[in-house]
């Protein structure tokens, strides 16, 4: 096999496998400490799905009225429905402040206020005071954070000495007696295979929201990371917890950013009435996210839809003043035109809840190492592996994440990566031996791939795992649909021997790119159907009608799921970190969860 | 007489058709350039036959229908599928725009699809566009200071904020840059309309300390002075900024600097 590819090689001290905000964090953090470092991305870094992140990044700097740290810590914590480890949330919420500062002076274009300072604005979930009344904690640039921030995080990583491996596709790593050696690629441009050998790989390949049939996810969120860890025989953790964003725009699926509730929009049904004040007494249309889009579903399912088919509700924007619509939500009020036809000043949004953030990944600590349970020790570091981002799991969003901690926890752990690294990783030390049944089997899948003759087109496959996911692992879940789920999603599993590639070149052949990545989404979407299903209680975003209680004795705990080749799932678990990371915080007890 | 010989890839030769599903009534007509560098052939327009009652409304998402249903050899770059990330920037119905927020209904009669125009051809819609991000990269698009970072956020007022407005939020789709005929005739030198729309963000920005040198930089008769004023740039960014005004303000601060 490996005489049929020639590969080429590469060296370096760590490789980053992804260009989005915790990749690119991850690598300039590396490079200015003085590693050999390597960034490899199947996108052009400023294309990665963070450019999408629209209401801002979290961060207690008290910019906009009296702020804490330890109040940001105690939202997380109960925004996780307790199933965050309290340790790597206390360091999120400490370090932001640090993390935030950090990208100002690196020249993100925030908003500002009149002092000129970080504008901040209230998001789901935010308070102060421990749950007493909203913050303004996360800091914005207009609409458009997410691009402001990747944007200067690339042209960052472009002053340091770091090497950009711009469309290569990750196709596996390096594995060998437990721990990670490297990581095998393919250059979509030339179609070459290139293997990169490195001290430490860290993966940092977002999310796999393309599992589900309507996602805000970008047609690149893959979950390729978790594909690759899969593939290595380790675990991912809590793939049962996916968020649906309440604000989706009904139809094209593209977001519509929490902030738009921040600076004072509201969700009405076909009677006209703001129902979020019976769900949410308190916090109303800024509850937390996983509550407002059950309280959506709830209302559709009651028969106070709008539109023709009761099936979506309104988004009201047109109160507010056009000056601040024009300021501060310019970017959301070009796709509700765009994908709605909708003029915000004068119209209400359709949205619909949506598929949006997966709190799932590959397990880690809070320096980014990838954990497994080895042994009896639920803390067992994978050595030479990191993982950061959307594609990891801390766990700091636990059952639930957030709005705006997705952006912080980029930024956060994408820098602690990078300190880790450079206290565990000698520069330009040997590499060690990898033997060459190794690599073999990675070309040989990618081989098999590229020459399936089978029946069945990719995007077929993908869509029957797309609906069967939207259909049987929803909002509200029940033991019988996810049995029924976990039966069809192994009928797409039994249906990947029969696929069908038609293009057969190494040139960004696209067919064969797609398929690869169904390979991960199909695994990921697998274990996520299986771990809905094992599940029995209500926590956070995994909301069963059958256990509609969150039951902290029997499952405050990380679930873990291993898959074989077949699509058949291994579970077992960690415990939740039930102790904060230093005493400046004690740690915060389970209580009912009420907004 | 001097004799002119056009490259053998230049001719475009009349590809292959994909029928529509029998009993499709809304049928449009998708005529989409192809090439590749594997099979020795010059490049096609291929015809896709596309049934619109099924299709989403956007150029992208007829794409996407035909790469799933009708032929997935098909390749064009895309992602976010909203108009922020720049992947699937392509010459649509003459101009160059985002495939994804190009409703198919501002197109008429048959849709013509080409890759961004005058860049290498990697295959289908594909461009390579490898030059004009090292361009990016040349004009050092980080902020530069030189006085100590204070301990919290550097200040900037809303007014100075506010110049980088129409600025920031380019998507570096490079649209702007495959439009213009100066770009298109001196692409190795002049550096284009969206990577000096990106010089003058930084130059703009009242918190970086390096205006002299980054004008330093552009006063050049290419990087620079190749800009003609065609405006072909603004009239196509499909984010709706103007390069050309923030070429003009380099422009204006290199007259000014002059005394």
């Amino acid at each position: 096999m490996a005489s049929a590819y020639p590969v080429i090689d590469h060296e370096y001290d760590v490789v980053v496998v992804g260009a989005g905000g915790a990749g690119l964090r991850a690598t300039m953090g590396m490079a200015a400490a003085g590693l050999k470092t390597a960034c490899i991305t199947k996108v052009f870094p400023t294309r990665s799905h963070t450019v999408a992140a629209q209401g801002g990044i979290s961060a207690a700097l008290g910019n906009m009225g009296e702020d804490d740290w330890r109040w940001h810590m105690y939202d997380t914590v109960k925004g996780s429905d307790w199933l965050g480890d309290q340790d790597a949330i206390e360091y999120l919420c400490r370090e932001a402040i640090p993390s935030v500062i950090e990208l100002e002076h690196f020249g993100v274009p925030f908003s500002r206020t009149e002092e000129g300072k970080i504008y901040q604005r209230a998001f789901g979930g935010m308070t102060k005071n421990y749950g007493q009344e909203a913050a303004q904690r996360t800091c914005a640039a207009a609409d458009r954070t997410g691009h402001a921030i990747l944007h200067t995080l690339y042209s960052q990583s472009l002053k340091y000495d770091s090497q950009f491996f711009i469309e290569y596709f990750a196709l596996d790593l390096i594995m060998e007696d437990g721990e990670c050696r490297g990581v095998m690629a393919w250059n979509l441009a030339d179609g070459t295979l290139h293997r990169f050998r490195a001290h430490m790989v860290v993966l940092a390949t977002g999310g796999y929201g393309r599992a589900y049939f309507s996602a805000t996810s970008a047609h690149t969120c893959t979950g390729d990371g978790g594909g690759m860890v899969l593939r290595a025989g380790l675990p991912l953790q809590d793939m049962e917890f996916v968020q649906f964003h309440p604000t989706g725009i009904y139809g094209s699926g593209c977001l519509v950013t929490e902030g738009a509730r921040g600076e004072g929009g509201y969700l009405v049904n076909s009677n006209g009435e703001r129902f979020m004040e019976r769900y949410a007494p308190s916090a109303k249309d800024l509850a937390s996210r996983d509550v407002v889009s059950r309280a959506m579903t709830m209302e559709m399912r009651e028969g106070r839809g709008v539109g023709p088919k009761k099936d979506h509700i309104y988004l009201h924007l047109d109160h507010l003043d056009p000056k601040i619509l024009h300021e501060r939500l310019p970017g959301i009020s070009d796709s509700a035109r765009i994908f709605a036809g909708v003029d915000v000043t004068k119209q209400p949004i359709p949205i619909l809840p949506t598929v949006h953030y997966n709190m799932g990944g590959i397990p880690t600590n809070y320096h980014g190492e990838v954990l497994t349970l080895k042994d009896g020790n639920p803390d067992s570091v994978v050595p030479g592996l990191m993982a950061i981002g959307e594609a990891a799991c801390v766990s700091v969003h636990g059952a639930n994440r957030l709005g705006s901690n997705s952006l912080i926890d980029l930024v956060v752990f994408g820098r602690a990566a990078a300190k880790k690294a450079a206290q565990v990783v000698k520069p330009d030390t040997k590499h060690k031996k990898v033997s060459a049944g190794v690599e073999d089997a990675i070309l040989a899948r990618l081989d098999r791939f590229r020459n399936a003759k089978g029946g069945t087109r990719t995007a077929e496959l993908r869509a029957n795992m797309q609906a069967t996911m939207q259909a049987n692992c929803a909002v509200y879940r029940t033991g019988e649909v996810l049995d029924e789920g976990v039966k069809k999603i192994a009928e797409v599993n039994a249906g990947m021997p029969d696929i069908g590639v038609t293009d057969r070149s190494m040139v960004w052949n696209s067919d064969l790119v797609e398929t690869l990545e169904l390979d991960s989404l199909l695994a990921q979407a697998t274990i996520t159907m299986n771990g809905a299903a094992n599940r029995k209680e209500s926590r956070g975003a995994h909301a069963r009608e059958d256990f509609p209680n969150r039951d902290d004795v029997n499952w405050m705990k990380h679930t873990l799921a291993w898959i074989d080749g077949k699509g058949s799932v291994k579970i077992d678990y960690r415990p939740v970190h039930t102790y904060t990371l230093t005493n400046d915080i004690e740690y915060i007890a389970p209580k009912a969860r009420v907004y | 007489m001097a004799e002119f010989n056009l490259p053998k890839n230049s001719k475009i030769t009349e590809g292959k058709t994909h029928k529509a599903p029998a009993g499709a009534k809304n049928v449009r007509n998708f005529r989409v350039y192809r090439w590749n560098q594997d099979d020795g052939k010059t490049p096609s327009v291929d015809t896709f036959e596309v049934d619109m009652d099924t299709c989403g409304p956007m150029v992208l998402d007829a794409l996407i229908k035909i790469k799933n249903e009708m032929d997935s050899t098909l390749t064009f770059r895309r992602s976010c599928r909203e108009g922020v990330c720049g992947s699937c920037a392509m010459n649509i119905d003459g101009q160059n725009t985002l495939a994804c927020t190009k409703s198919c209904d501002d197109t008429k009669g048959d849709v013509a699809i080409y890759p961004l125009p005058h860049m290498k051809v990697v295959k289908d819609l594909v461009p390579d566009l490898t030059t004009a991000y090292a361009q990016y990269a040349s004009i050092k698009p980080w902020m530069q200071t030189q006085s100590p970072a204070p301990s919290r956020e550097r200040l900037q007022s809303k007014e100075e904020r506010e110049k980088l407005d129409g600025l920031y939020e380019c998507i570096l789709c490079f649209c702007c840059t495959t439009s213009c005929p100066s770009y298109w005739w001196n692409g190795d030198r002049y550096l284009g309309p969206a990577v000096l729309l990106q010089a003058y963000r930084w130059i703009a920005d009242s918190r970086d300390e390096m205006t002299g040198e980054r004008l330093d930089d552009l006063e050049d008769p290419f990087r620079l002075y190749r800009c003609h004023t065609i405006m072909n740039c603004a009239q196509t960014c499909p984010k709706g900024l103007n390069p050309a005004k923030a070429i003009a303000e380099i422009k204006k601060l290199m007259v000014e600097r002059q005394g």
